[in-house]
């Protein structure tokens, strides 16, 4: 945050209620607020992130628990009550009579494991590469950025997509590949950032008082950094799930051992000319909510942390 | 201009020689290129006769040597499946690939940049705000899902179109396009329209922040003061001061389509190279998923440096401040 638009921000409360003291945080959270929808994409999104943490709880049934299935309720529509008494199966059946909003449930876990694991990893590594080109300048930069600038130019599925055709399926390969098409879009972001903080007076005042480089980039510059990072990170983690889910459902993702919504989806797709649309459907429907309400907190904290937008 | 232009092919061929390694050592250096190279089904026998004829017993600066020297004749290897050369598979798929990304690329700038003008003229008014909406939900929803989507509404709820493969297809000099019959374009809409819908919100976002951004430029308040029609203003002085960046940037999503053509094509069973990548991953034939990546490199990496040239004649800026650094 720059000292002027933190003074801005201030002093009009400042003069009505002395005693409040404002801070950015303070008011990017009350900017955030602000917006019902953006509220309301959080409200969704915390409650998926629950239900996929607490699954086996809330579950009727462990779908992957082959002694709970009854092929006898196989492929029920929606609504419909189990053959052998044991309860209503919501969202329909698949094939197997799996409870198909069981497998929702399970399958919001793996797809959110996989893009949060995905993400922590590509942010370790793409904010230590940024930061350090942005810190070093000269040839570590230009070095570090032809890399990002190479990568950036082919799109993320077509990577993704080649290094799980030549590994195979599993859920940490699928890790690994998100980790690698997404760490550029941090280098990149944290860069540009750092770049600009790099050449002020509180950096040089760090340097003066003979502070470690990596004191320096870590201690110094990256907390000045966070704003756009924070932006692109949300966006990015819908990407990320979008991109699990596509792999998947390409059938070059996770393992069938452990379907994401995405292969969820992929399985139901056999079905769906058929006229049995809910195998299919749900599971995509969970996915897009879950995407959706991410964009929504993503758009807002955008317009929250550009300090074009702020009056 | 010329010391811009000799610049940015070097960069191009450093791209594709990285690309090249890269590749080299995903199948060759890590895990064994038998495994990748020779046929799951071949005996012990087959499998070193193969070795040997590959050069696989090599040290592997030779082998490197080897692959880049058949990769100038663009020769990548034999498909196990199809037993032909899968330089020669992956061409065969080309045309119907080409066919439906021009097609999704001249769809979202007819329906997009309408579109994203209107919303960046009346950025409050009740269309514009909709109009903004379906670009989220165009922009973040999986491309597959909203494939799906239009299959079980066009296709299987209301019967309007097929859901798959290509339909009906005439020779035009010598490539055999869909667009020219009834059946290929009843074919073709739906593909066309999922793989654009994704450009086509990017589209609409980009118009709608350039609309904003050139509505408060001076030049706009001076041809208003003159008393210009809006239609004027609108066709002569916006759309022509946003066209540049948004044909530039859709020029170099031109690649990504190619790339996004592969979820489409197997949304919708479109026999192009992207459902051919999708089958070979399947059947493990792993010669044309190299060759797909070396030739989808090519293309990317040329589509790139065209729109970069074209880009910096239009615009001195771009090469002037490439040049200086």
């Amino acid at each position: 945050m720059s000292d002027d638009a933190f003074i801005s921000g201030l002093a009009p409360i400042a003069a009505a209620k002395p005693v409040s003291i404002d801070t950015p945080l303070r008011r990017i959270v009350r900017g955030f607020f602000e917006d019902r929808l953006a509220v309301f994409g959080l409200a969704i999104f915390i409650a998926i992130v629950l239900v996929a943490i607490f699954a086996p709880l809330i579950a009727p049934q462990n779908p992957y628990d082959l002694a709970q299935l009854d092929v006898l309720d196989g492929g029920l529509p929606p609504g419909s009550a189990s053959m052998s008494g044991g309860g209503i199966y919501y969202l329909g059946t698949d094939e197997q009579g799996r409870d198909m909003l069981s497998a929702i449930l399970y399958g919001l876990r793996i797809s959110l494991l996989v893009a949060t694991v995905s993400l922590a990893f590509a942010i370790v590594i793409g904010v230590t590469a940024g930061t350090t080109a942005a810190y070093f300048g000269g040839k570590v930069d230009s070095l570090i950025m032809r890399v990002v600038d190479l990568q950036l130019s082919f799109p993320a599925i077509l990577i993704a997509l080649i290094l799980l055709a030549l590994w195979g399926r599993g859920v940490d390969k699928v890790i690994i590949a998100l980790v690698i098409v997404q760490w550029a879009y941090y280098a990149r972001t944290v860069r540009s950032s750092a770049i600009v903080e790099a050449r002020k007076d509180y950096i040089e005042a760090a340097h003066c008082l003979a502070l470690s480089h990596s004191r320096i980039m870590f201690h110094h510059l990256l907390p000045n950094c966070l704003p756009p990072l924070i932006v692109v990170a949300t966006v990015q983690i819908a990407q990320a799930i979008a991109l699990e889910a596509t792999l998947s459902f390409l059938g070059a993702g996770v393992p069938i051992t452990e379907p994401s919504l995405g292969l969820l989806i992929a399985n139901g797709y056999n079905y769906l000319l058929s006229g049995r649309y809910w195998v299919s459907l749900f599971p995509g429907v969970a996915l897009v909510v879950t995407i959706v309400a991410i964009n929504l907190v993503g758009d807002r904290l955008r317009d929250v942390f550009n300090p074009r937008l702020q009056k | 201009m010329i010391v811009y232009i000799l610049r940015r092919i070097g960069q191009s061929l450093v791209a594709l020689a990285a690309m090249a390694i890269l590749v080299f050592i995903g199948v060759y250096a890590i895990g064994n290129p038998v495994d990748i190279l020779i046929n799951p089904e071949a005996n012990q026998a087959e499998i070193a006769a193969t070795t040997a004829r590959l050069g696989l017993d090599k040290p592997l600066w030779e082998q490197f040597a080897r692959f880049v020297a058949h990769l100038f004749q663009g020769d990548l290897g034999t498909s196990f499946v199809y037993g032909r050369p899968a330089t020669e598979i992956i061409l065969q798929r080309l045309p119907a690939t080409m066919e439906l990304a021009l097609t999704a690329l001249v769809l979202s700038l007819v329906i997009g940049v309408p579109l994203g003008v209107y919303a960046g003229l009346k950025p409050d008014s009740i269309g514009g705000r909709s109009v903004m909406a379906a670009s989220i939900l165009g922009f973040s929803l999986p491309n597959f899902w909203q494939g799906l989507l239009m299959i079980l509404i066009f296709a299987v709820l209301l019967g309007w179109l097929p859901a798959g493969g290509r339909g009906e297809t005439v020779e035009l000099l010598g490539i055999r396009v869909s667009f020219l019959t009834v059946d290929g374009l009843r074919h073709m809409i739906l593909p066309a329209l999922n793989l654009a819908l994704f450009k086509m919100s990017l589209v609409i976002r980009l118009t709608r922040a350039n609309t904003r951004e050139v509505c408060l430029q001076e030049y706009i308040k001076f041809a208003r003061a003159k008393g210009l029609s809006s239609t004027r203003i609108v066709l002569v002085h916006i759309l022509k001061n946003i066209m540049i960046p948004v044909v530039t940037i859709l020029g170099l999503e031109l690649g990504s389509m190619i790339a996004f053509a592969i979820v489409t094509e197997t949304v919708f069973a479109w026999p192009g190279m992207g459902k051919l990548l999708i089958d070979s991953i399947n059947l493990l034939d792993r010669p044309v998923i190299v060759a797909y990546l070396m030739l989808t490199v090519v293309i990317i990496v040329t589509i790139n440096l065209i729109v970069d040239l074209l880009y910096s004649a239009l615009d001195p800026r771009v090469r002037l401040s490439q040049v200086k650094s």
